[in-house]
């Protein structure tokens, strides 16, 4: 029994070379040791890293020489043996050993199946050195990026909006078309932000006024005529005609809510409406509606018609009767009151004396100020009426009698009772009794002046009820506590009730702008209230466009008509569009320096 | 540009050649597109700055929708230069034209894309486009930037040898250590072998874009190698010293090689982003597009 060990190894083109040698020894050794019988040039396999020997009985057994492992039919082992006429393969490192048998020799086959390094490797040359080996393929890339994008952004919002198509509210959670909006809502419509379908109702169709009105059912009225505004507005420019393109091209009509009022435009209050839209209209109204009565209006600081404020003409009774008179014609107000604002706020007058008499007890300065009788509403926009009660009173009190300590006040507001009072006043008490009619004093015969002062005490006692009728005609008069400030209506009749015209201090004279006093803090009153000029009531006391136009320049800034702190003022920071009782939206720098509404009536809170 | 044939390459240069200047894309035609392109983002951006839109500048006013549109128009055509280059032609339109162009217009769209967005962004399909947008055209400038400097380092670099030279030298240096190792002890050889064993090419595109391989075989096994041998009179007799000089010589090899990968690879990288992210911006203003207006 031999070994005969073939080294296949093969040419450049792959042809083999087989050199077999014949060893007839029991035992044949395998390593990298050029002195082993099957040398192995290869680095994975020891110098002497196992044995062969022949057994008797066609058996083969191989073991390690130094504990290293092989393979055998691809298991890991350090020994084996092997049954030469059934075969085995053997595996050294890169080498592949075949053993078979052919009843009297042991045949093993070498063979190198590895390359001797990765580089010597055969490869695809070209590409080798490019990226194309360690980076996806940028076709593939392209697909994958181009369907994820797809999917999420297009594919997964048209789900959303087909699932939830008619319903009225959707589940809460992230919906898929939330990642089309161009911007976060108002505040106002915070609240629809998970909910696009709840103004875009349809799909490829523009929001229409019916998706407001789900909600604004009673407030939000038309400004005017629809056909009126029609004919009112103005040729559209260049970018208007290009706008109009598109529109038209993508069926978006003119004319709706949201025209004005812009959606998405950021977190925060609803932005005010761009002095543009007004004026595309109202700059040149009369060149188009030649009926119309207003007056043109294209710039706050330029042009802008004077003030009318609404006056009270006269009162009828419980009725006030008012007119819109411009500021040009001098309007007067009658409310019904007398006061001589110059004369109250004097700090050298008599007023002024006793404001510094009353000055610690009252909390008054050297003399009485504005705030001193007008407090302002809660939200700080207005003033409250003045009341007799909190603001007159202190000084002009209406105490006719004193019993003990107690002082007796006519009743404000009442005058049935201020003539029952002093009737009652005149039947309860009498003239002062001289002190010679005392019972103490000593009578002397003879003494005639006495007996003169008992009669004219007499006399005078027996008429004292009928003195009431001249101190309630003293009251009710000129120089009365009564007459000084208030109308004291002609008596229609003898014996009908004294009546007193009825007073109206109107919170608003302006009722299509807005004014806020809060806003103007920095400013005295008299500023722009000339009231320390003023001694009639009669005085309007408002000021006139000019007055304003000292700060307020229009949206265009001031470069028409300087001023020195110019406010830049577009027509929505007094005027709102859709006319009621609650502020304009504000404008936009308000809104940049964080000024806080006042706290809106919740009825029109509910109406937004 | 980074894949045209040899063949055409070799007809490009001679034709450069017989003009007797060379004339980069980028200064095509006295830098005509740079000038149109400057005209271009200039009259946008006056535009932008005199016409007031109504209520304030947004893709939605009729400023934004023109400069919407132009944009939209400009990327499908921008796109265009893949197809384009596949096929070469001379003249006004010729391939460097149109490169030029792609260039210069591109650069335009940064002004173009960003008026349009009026400066509003959000965690949306629009802001999306947009980013995807610059995104392609900030690839786009460092593409350029590696064209302009890369080449000359990468010649250095090479030293007149080619990517095949390399290789072969490589592989000598392998067999010889193969040989050499032979006689080597059982741990010696492990070394040696897992130099041979490790991939010259591989590691991922960090290794490749950085030059860095902190766990290269080579520098181990010399390492580990010359630690022995260092100490030693060099006798000419001791297989581990014909090994460690072979192992530096190798390393010398790797690291010319590596840095030829380096270069190449960013050389290449930016069209990794470019083009893959044209098509997912080309899907995002689709769904951009679409989006405004199915919620018109």
């Amino acid at each position: 029994m031999a070994f005969i060990v073939r080294q296949v190894s093969r040419t450049s083109d792959g042809r083999e070379i087989i050199r077999p040698a014949t060893f007839e020894t029991a035992t044949i050794r395998v390593g990298r040791d050029a002195a082993c019988e099957i040398h192995l040039p290869d680095l994975a396999v020891d110098l002497h890293h196992a044995e062969i020997k022949n057994s008797e009985n066609r058996r083969v057994s191989v073991d390690s020489t130094d504990g290293l492992e092989f393979q055998v039919d691809g298991r890991s082992v350090k020994s084996a043996q092997i049954d030469a006429a059934k075969g085995a393969e053997l595996r050294f490192g890169s080498h592949r050993l075949t053993v078979s048998g052919d009843g009297q020799n042991v045949l093993i086959t070498v063979e190198r199946v590895e390359a001797v390094s990765e580089a010597s490797e055969e490869r695809e040359e070209i590409g080798l050195f490019t990226l194309a080996s360690v980076m996806p393929g940028r076709r593939g890339m392209a697909w994958t990026m181009i369907a994820s994008v797809l999917a999420l952004f297009l594919v997964w919002p048209i789900y959303t909006y087909a699932t939830s198509y008619g319903v009225k509210d959707r589940a809460p959670g992230y919906h898929g078309d939330k990642a089309w909006t161009s911007g976060p809502l108002s505040d106002a419509h915070k609240s629809l932000t998970n909910n696009c379908q709840a103004c875009h109702t349809a799909k490829f169709v523009s929001v229409s006024d019916s998706s407001c009105l789900t909600c604004h059912k009673d407030t939000a009225h038309d400004h005017a005529d629809p056909a009126r505004i029609a004919m009112a507005k103005e040729a559209p420019g260049f970018g208007g005609k290009v706008k109009g393109v598109f529109k038209a091209a993508f069926n978006k009509p003119e004319g709706r809510c949201v025209d004005c009022h812009t959606e998405h435009e950021g977190a925060g209050p609803m932005v005010a409406t761009a002095q543009a839209f007004c004026t595309d209209c109202h700059a040149s109204l009369n060149s188009r509606l030649t009926d119309t009565k207003l007056p043109n209006a294209s710039d706050f600081g330029t042009e802008h018609p004077q003030f009318e404020p609404l006056v009270t003409v006269g009162i009828q009774g419980d009725e006030r009767l008012v007119k819109r008179i411009s500021f040009d014609q001098n309007p007067s107000e009658n409310n019904g009151l007398k006061f001589t604002h110059a004369q109250h706020m004097s700090g050298t007058n008599a007023v002024g004396r006793m404001a510094q008499t009353m000055a610690a007890e009252q909390g008054w300065g050297n003399k009485l100020e504005c705030k001193d009788c007008h407090g302002t509403t809660a939200d700080g926009t207005r003033f409250k009426p003045v009341s007799m009660e909190a603001s007159c009173q202190m000084c002009h009190d209406l105490a006719f009698d004193k019993i003990g300590g107690t002082i007796r006040t006519l009743r404000h507001a009442e005058p049935g009772m201020v003539v029952a009072d002093l009737r009652a006043y005149f039947r309860s008490t009498g003239p002062v009794r001289p002190i010679s009619l005392d019972g103490i004093s000593r009578r002397r015969p003879g003494n005639y002046a006495m007996a003169e002062t008992a009669q004219d005490y007499v006399i005078g006692a027996r008429a004292w009820p009928g003195q009431a009728d001249e101190a309630i005609r003293a009251v009710f008069s000129k120089g009365g506590a009564c007459f000084d400030c208030h109308v004291v209506l002609p008596i229609p009749s003898k014996g009908a009730p004294v009546t007193i015209q009825k007073v109206f201090q109107p919170e608003r004279y302006m009722n299509h702008g807005w004014f806020d006093h809060k806003s103007h803090t920095n400013e005295t009153c008299v500023s722009c209230h000339a009231a320390d000029k003023s001694n009639a009531a009669t005085d309007l006391l408002l000021p006139k466009l000019d007055s304003c136009r000292t700060c307020h320049v229009g949206g265009a800034g001031d470069s028409l008509k300087p001023v020195k702190t110019p406010v830049v003022s577009s027509c929505a920071m007094c005027h709102e569009y859709h006319i009621g009782d609650q502020a304009p939206w504000r404008s936009k720098s308000d809104i940049k320096k964080g000024k806080a509404l006042p706290p809106p009536d919740p009825k029109i809170a509910l109406a937004r | 540009m980074a894949t045209q044939a040899p063949d055409t390459k070799r007809r490009q240069t001679e034709r450069i050649r017989s003009d007797g200047t060379h004339e980069s894309f980028m200064q095509h035609n006295n830098y005509q597109w740079l000038k149109i392109g400057c005209t271009i983002a200039l009259i946008c951006v006056i535009g932008y700055a005199l016409i007031d839109v109504e209520p304030r500048p947004n893709g939605g006013s009729w400023y934004g929708y023109l400069l919407g549109t132009i944009g939209v128009l400009l990327i499908l055509w921008l796109t265009m230069l893949g197809v384009r280059k596949r096929k070469m032609s001379r003249g006004h339109w010729s391939l460097k034209a149109w490169t030029s162009a792609h260039v210069y217009l591109g650069l335009t769209l940064i002004v173009i894309g960003t008026l349009h967005t009026g400066f509003q962004f959000g965690w949306n399909v629009h802001t999306l486009a947009y980013v995807l947008m610059m995104f392609v055209i900030i690839s786009g400038i460092f593409g350029i930037s590696a064209y302009a400097t890369l080449p000359r380092a990468m010649s250095a670099n090479r030293d007149e040898m080619t990517e095949q030279q390399m290789l072969a030298a490589l592989r000598s240096i392998d067999r010889q250590l193969h040989d050499s190792a032979q006689p080597l002890s059982h741990q010696s050889a492990e070394l040696v072998r897992s130099s041979l064993e490790q991939d010259p090419f591989g590691g991922g595109i960090i290794r490749r874009i950085s030059g860095q391989y902190p766990k290269c075989q080579t520098r181990a096994a010399w390492q580990a190698i010359h630690e022995q041998t260092g100490s030693q009179i060099d006798t000419g007799n001791n297989p581990l010293e014909k090994v460690d000089a072979l192992l530096s010589r190798k390393m010398a090899i790797l690291s010319r090689v590596r840095k030829h990968l380096r270069y190449k690879a960013l050389l290449e990288f930016w069209l990794y982003v470019h083009v893959p992210a044209t098509f997912a911006l080309i899907a995002a203003l689709l769904a951009h597009v679409i989006s405004i207006f199915f919620y018109w």
